[in-house]
């Protein structure tokens, strides 16, 4: 198990009558990716930003290293940000931007030069280092952004939503750099972002916030098949929510009934519900199957197709079923041109009980 | 086709009739502060500098510009300064009265010159500054702060919002970031908010007829010389008096335009 660098401890953060984060407890380990990912206004950059002391918690306390920095100023912090809009000094050159950071710590200008070129190297931007920021690429920026926040050798390094930015071509390849780095330099990484893609490509965990909670806290690969509430569920994407009473349990399945049949599901690691408990369960769009006539096994929905989205090899099916919620499912377009349900109106979806996940209502 | 040819013949004309009622009177002035003839009368007489020479050697005029100039560079550095920090306290700072904060700052300008000029000399009588050159400077402090305040604080509105942030989060106190930071960002506006006070204040009459006493500046001096004859060396020192505020405000612009289009180029 991998020391605590930083504790989140009861931190509530209040501006004026809005409450921004509510009573947050978690840890970040040394050495680990953690990404924070929520929508616009959950609180995600208020708790990066309280990490980089520029703002104070209400409530509770922030430790890093088992010191408490609630009172401590940011620039007293070694916990340099990378930011959303980069902010580059404009008036400073690639080199000097990077410099910064060793001369407000008193480095000597010899060893402050040698030690930017060094980083803008390693990000493969050395020629560039004395070019004015104003006329590098975005992805430029973000490196001499990168070398700026590295050049001290933090321990964590903050980035809030850095490669919104860029076009999709560039984030995948910042992403692997970024992956590569923390890697190889060892440090913790702090990356808040609204974006699923990015904090499942990159993080060790990710912790999912909505409206100033944490909403979960877990392994992408966790979050994704086995979401633990219904806000998790909507907000990574492609998943469907049936909704029910619970009629039978054990240590490890439920037995949902509702209005659109009886299903059985696997319950985890949670705690057995009481019997005639409303509850929903979860089924990812992607591990379900479909087939023109009704198979011989449970868990089986009968649908209509509503309309269908191409997105290159996967396709989103998108259904009805007979009490005239939606149904979405993703198959490979391959099978989907094997299958030739073009000619039916019915189309039988069907689960493995173990693939469904029950989630507490609400 | 025919009709946007003709509106923009029009809008063009109509331009250059505005240009012409701003600059003649300049250029004629100018044109006569070279010509012999004692009286400003068509046909010209010959080219003549006797009238620069004149005002060469007078000791009144010398006196007058360097006081001008004295007043001016001082009232530049004092009210850039003072620009500088409101611009600054209304960019960092979020408080309850900051509308009454910034009417206040920005009013000097709206009061009529007259009527702030009478005020000027009452007080300055009272505490006993009346007719010192510092009495001017501090005049035209008040007049002219508003407009480095402006300049300063459309800059300061320019700038990313986490720039002074991210200084802070490398490790830079607030003075440090103030010194490293702020102000490299705003020196463009700084220049150029120098540059027009400066301008301004050598150009300003009616606060400085009123309070200078003794220590005239140049356009005081102007005006004590037509008040007693017409004398083409007025026009002389006009030319001078122009030719000084014009390329301050010229420096001002170049250096803010030069900037604006830079940073523009880079991020289109």
């Amino acid at each position: 198990m991998a020391n605590a660098l930083v504790e989140f401890d009861s931190v509530v953060k209040r501006f004026g009558d809005f409450t921004a984060v509510e009573t947050m407890n978690f840890t970040i380990d040394e050495g680990e990716f953690i990404a924070i990912m929520g929508p616009s206004g959950c609180g995600k950059t208020t708790t990066l930003r309280m990490l980089a002391g520029l703002e104070e918690p209400s409530e509770g306390q922030i430790r890093m290293q088992g010191q408490v920095m609630n009172q401590v100023p940011p620039h007293e912090r070694d916990t340099p940000m990378v930011w959303q809009s980069l902010a580059l000094f404009p008036f400073l050159n690639a080199r000097e931007n990077v410099e910064f950071g060793l001369q407000m710590r008193g480095v000597d200008a010899a060893t402050r030069r040698r030690k930017a070129l060094e980083w803008l190297d390693r990000l493969e931007i050395g020629e560039f280092a004395e070019r004015d920021v104003s006329s590098l690429s975005g992805g430029q920026k973000q490196r001499v952004a990168l070398a700026r926040s590295l050049v001290t050798e933090p321990k964590i390094l903050l980035l809030d939503e850095p490669l919104s930015a860029l076009d999709a071509n560039l984030v995948i390849r910042m992403q692997s750099m970024l992956t590569r780095l923390q890697r190889e330099l060892g440090i913790t990484f702090v990356y808040v972002t609204h974006s699923q893609s990015e904090a499942f490509a990159m993080a060790d965990r990710v912790v999912i916030m909505s409206r100033g909670h944490i909403a979960q806290v877990g392994t992408p690969k966790d979050i994704y098949r086995a979401p633990a509430n219904r806000f998790v569920a909507e907000f990574v994407g492609r998943n469907n929510i049936i909704s029910g009473h619970v009629k039978s349990a054990t240590a490890k399945t439920v037995t949902l009934e509702g209005s659109l049949g009886t299903f059985k599901l696997n319950l985890g690691e949670r705690p057995k519900p009481a019997i005639g408990e409303a509850g929903q369960f979860v089924i990812a769009a992607d591990l379900v199957h479909l087939s023109a006539s009704r198979p011989k096994s449970e868990n089986v929905l009968e649908c209509s197709l509503i309309s269908e989205e191409f997105i290159g090899s996967v396709v989103t099916l998108f259904l009805e079923a007979p009490d005239g919620s939606e149904f979405k499912v993703q198959v490979q377009e391959r099978e989907l041109a094997d299958m030739d349900l073009k000619h039916t109106d019915k189309i039988f979806v069907r689960w493995a009980s173990e693939r469904a996940h029950y989630i507490c209502a609400g | 086709m025919n009709r946007d040819r003709l509106l923009k013949g029009f809008l063009f004309g109509y331009l250059a009739l505005v240009f012409v009622f701003i600059f003649a009177p300049i250029l004629f002035s100018i044109i006569f502060s070279f010509n012999s003839d004692r009286f400003p009368t068509i046909p010209l007489g010959g080219f003549t500098l006797k009238w620069y020479e004149t005002i060469w050697q007078d000791p009144d005029v010398w006196e007058a510009a360097r006081t001008s100039l004295m007043v001016s560079i001082s009232v530049a550095i004092t009210a850039t300064c003072l620009g500088f920090a409101t611009a600054y306290t209304d960019y960092r700072y979020q408080f309850k009265l900051k509308p009454l904060y910034l009417a206040l700052i920005l009013l000097p300008p709206t009061i009529p010159l007259i009527i702030m000029a009478l005020a000027m000399l009452a007080w300055f009588a009272k505490i006993g500054l009346s007719g010192q050159v510092v009495s001017i400077i501090i005049a035209h402090t008040v007049l002219t702060a508003p407009f480095a305040m402006a300049i300063i604080r459309l800059r300061l509105s320019q700038m990313d919002a986490s720039l002074e942030a991210a200084a802070w989060n490398l490790g830079a106190d607030q003075w440090r970031a103030l010194r490293l930071v702020i102000i490299p960002f705003c020196k463009p506006a700084i220049i150029s908010s120098f540059c027009l006070t400066a301008a301004v204040s050598f150009d300003e009459f009616a606060i400085a007829w009123f309070i200078s006493g003794l220590n005239k500046t140049i356009p005081v001096v102007i005006l004590e010389i037509v008040t007693g004859n017409i004398d083409p060396q007025v026009n002389a020192i006009g030319s001078f008096v122009f030719l000084t505020s014009m390329t301050l405000v010229i420096i001002a612009q170049v250096v803010l335009m030069t900037k604006e289009k830079k940073e523009k180029d880079h991020h289109g």
